[in-house]
């Protein structure tokens, strides 16, 4: 088994900073704004994108607003997988009705966890509009999802393993891919 | 987790894990659908042989905010009352498609015949069996000290150090026994009050201290005061002379009350018997939590069937607690 960098910490920050203005570009400005990260290394990465958000010139950094949104019990694999324990979902005050929210999460995958936030989303109230933000869509949907905004798009086999790393969890920025044995 | 039996089953890491999980549960009371699909096709069934009020409805709420389906049972109105014993109706159950069995039996020990006979292979939880045990109500009892203690700071945390007095009868108060053993397992200290005809043989072998004077305990500044309901329908015999004097020694009155630091919690798990292990005053005062033991116990049964049932199926015979992973 060998892993590979594929992004460090310049790589990350500089996809980030791109999401943050093109977010703010799809959006007209910050305003109704909120990102919700997935947990657990969605929430951090939401995080630093609201701090680049609320440091770009002419954003307003008090209309910014991050939460978290756990989909564990709206998973469709729940009885499939051992018992997964929940996180927590913040939900920033005012609400998510009326707002865009923008998903992020670290890893786009089958599609499945999307959907699943989606559901959860259902139940929290109506926004204007979903997007989604990921650092790395590496492929193989297998719902009709795909992402608004993307930090690297890395073609993988299924059988490789992609892992993101986060300051904030992990004490490193990085993302490595493990796979398998190279042709 | 296969089955919920005793709190004598529950290491600190697995409880500290369910009473996190219920503050997640707890947030889904809190908004505008409370609902979750997590328990969507599962069916569970409440089997009461004994009366209970908040513990079925809370079982129920819990049960259909996670998406499940609940068949009620209580033994009154059914076959039971024409003879039929605990292995039948468990077949019976086995048969429509249960998932879990919440029980309450007048029985010691039902709940553990059930989960070890190999008659049904749905999840068995104890929701109260004879003078034996009620883990969720010790549970939902944690959850609400710590959430009193520590507010939303209250992840991860035991109760360590927390000074816990439970009075009243202890004898037949399955509720006592659980929370002594899942108290301690967190890390509290447990002091027992009670007369001495209300204690159980073989208290010695409890992990807590015991005394007989009330005002002695309440001197002694516990962080949380628990009185037990006097349990008429199980006092046979004579265990204290009048009501009128158990109330004078061992009641929860106004005069205690006051006696007590501001900061500390009265607890009951309810029904109360006002004005005789309780006074009005004591119940409905700010330091009291009955109301707030109450909407906690939904969050706790939340998280307590949906750690049963969510994961892959253990099938019989394996462990009785499985690891939650992250």
């Amino acid at each position: 088994m060998t892993a590979r960098i594929v992004l460090h910490q310049a790589d990350i920050t500089r996809a980030l900073t791109r999401i943050s203005h093109e977010i703010l570009e799809s959006n007209r400005g910050s305003n109704d704004l909120v990102l919700l990260g997935i947990p657990t290394r969605g929430v951090a990465l939401a995080r630093r994108i609201g701090d680049i958000l609320g440091a770009i010139d002419g954003v307003d950094a008090s209309t910014i607003t991050v939460g978290a949104l756990d989909v564990t019990m709206y998973r469709d694999d729940l009885s499939r997988n051992p018992t997964r324990a929940p996180s927590p979902t913040e939900i920033p005050v005012g609400g998510i009705d009326g707002k865009t929210v923008v998903l992020v999460d670290d890893v786009l995958y089958s599609g499945r966890t999307i959907r699943a936030a989606l559901d959860a989303i259902n139940d929290l109230g109506r926004p204007r509009a979903v997007r989604l933000a990921t650092l790395v869509d590496r492929g193989h949907r297998e719902l009709p999802i795909r992402a608004d905004f993307v930090g690297k798009n890395l073609p993988t086999s299924a059988s490789e393993r992609i892992n993101v790393r986060i300051q904030e969890i992990d004490g490193i920025d990085e993302v490595t891919i493990e796979g398998s044995t190279p042709a | 987790m296969r089955h919920l039996l005793s709190t004598q089953d529950l290491s600190r890491d697995a409880a500290i894990a369910l009473l996190d999980v219920a503050e997640d549960m707890s947030d889904v009371g809190e908004r505008e659908v409370k609902k979750i699909p997590a328990l969507r096709g599962k069916t569970v069934v409440n089997l009461f042989f004994e009366d209970s009020t908040r513990t079925r409805i809370s079982f129920e709420a819990a049960a259909k905010r996670l998406s499940a389906d609940v068949i009620n049972f209580s033994a009154k109105g059914s076959s039971v009352s024409k003879g039929e014993s605990l292995k039948d109706t468990a077949q019976t159950l086995a048969a429509i498609g249960a998932d879990a069995v919440v029980i309450r039996h007048q029985s010691s020990g039902a709940p553990r015949v059930l989960a070890d006979s190999g008659w049904i292979d749905a999840g068995i939880v104890n929701a109260g069996d004879g003078t034996h045990e009620h883990p969720t109500q010790a549970l939902l009892d944690a959850f609400t000290i710590r959430r009193r203690l520590h507010g939303t700071a209250s992840r991860g945390r035991g109760l360590d150090g927390v000074t816990v007095t439970i009075v009243g009868d202890i004898l037949h108060s399955r509720v006592a026994r659980s929370n002594a053993w899942l108290l301690t397992t967190l890390g509290a200290r447990v002091h027992v009050v009670a007369p001495a005809t209300l204690l159980p043989l073989g208290i010695d072998s409890w992990p807590v201290t015991v005394g007989y004077d009330l005002d002695e305990a309440v001197a002694a500044g516990p962080d949380v005061v628990m009185m037990l309901r006097i349990q008429s329908e199980r006092m046979h015999a004579a265990f204290f002379p009048t009501a009128r004097e158990y109330s004078r020694q061992w009641g929860f009155d106004d005069e205690r009350l006051a006696r007590l630091p501001a900061a500390s919690l009265v607890m009951h798990p309810g029904p109360m018997n006002r004005g005789l292990e309780i006074s009005a005053g004591a119940a409905d005062s700010p330091q009291s939590t009955v109301l707030e033991q109450v909407s906690n116990g939904v969050s706790i049964r939340m998280a307590v069937l949906y750690l049963l049932l969510s994961g892959e199926r253990l099938t019989s015979g394996s462990t009785h607690t499985a690891e939650v992973t992250k």
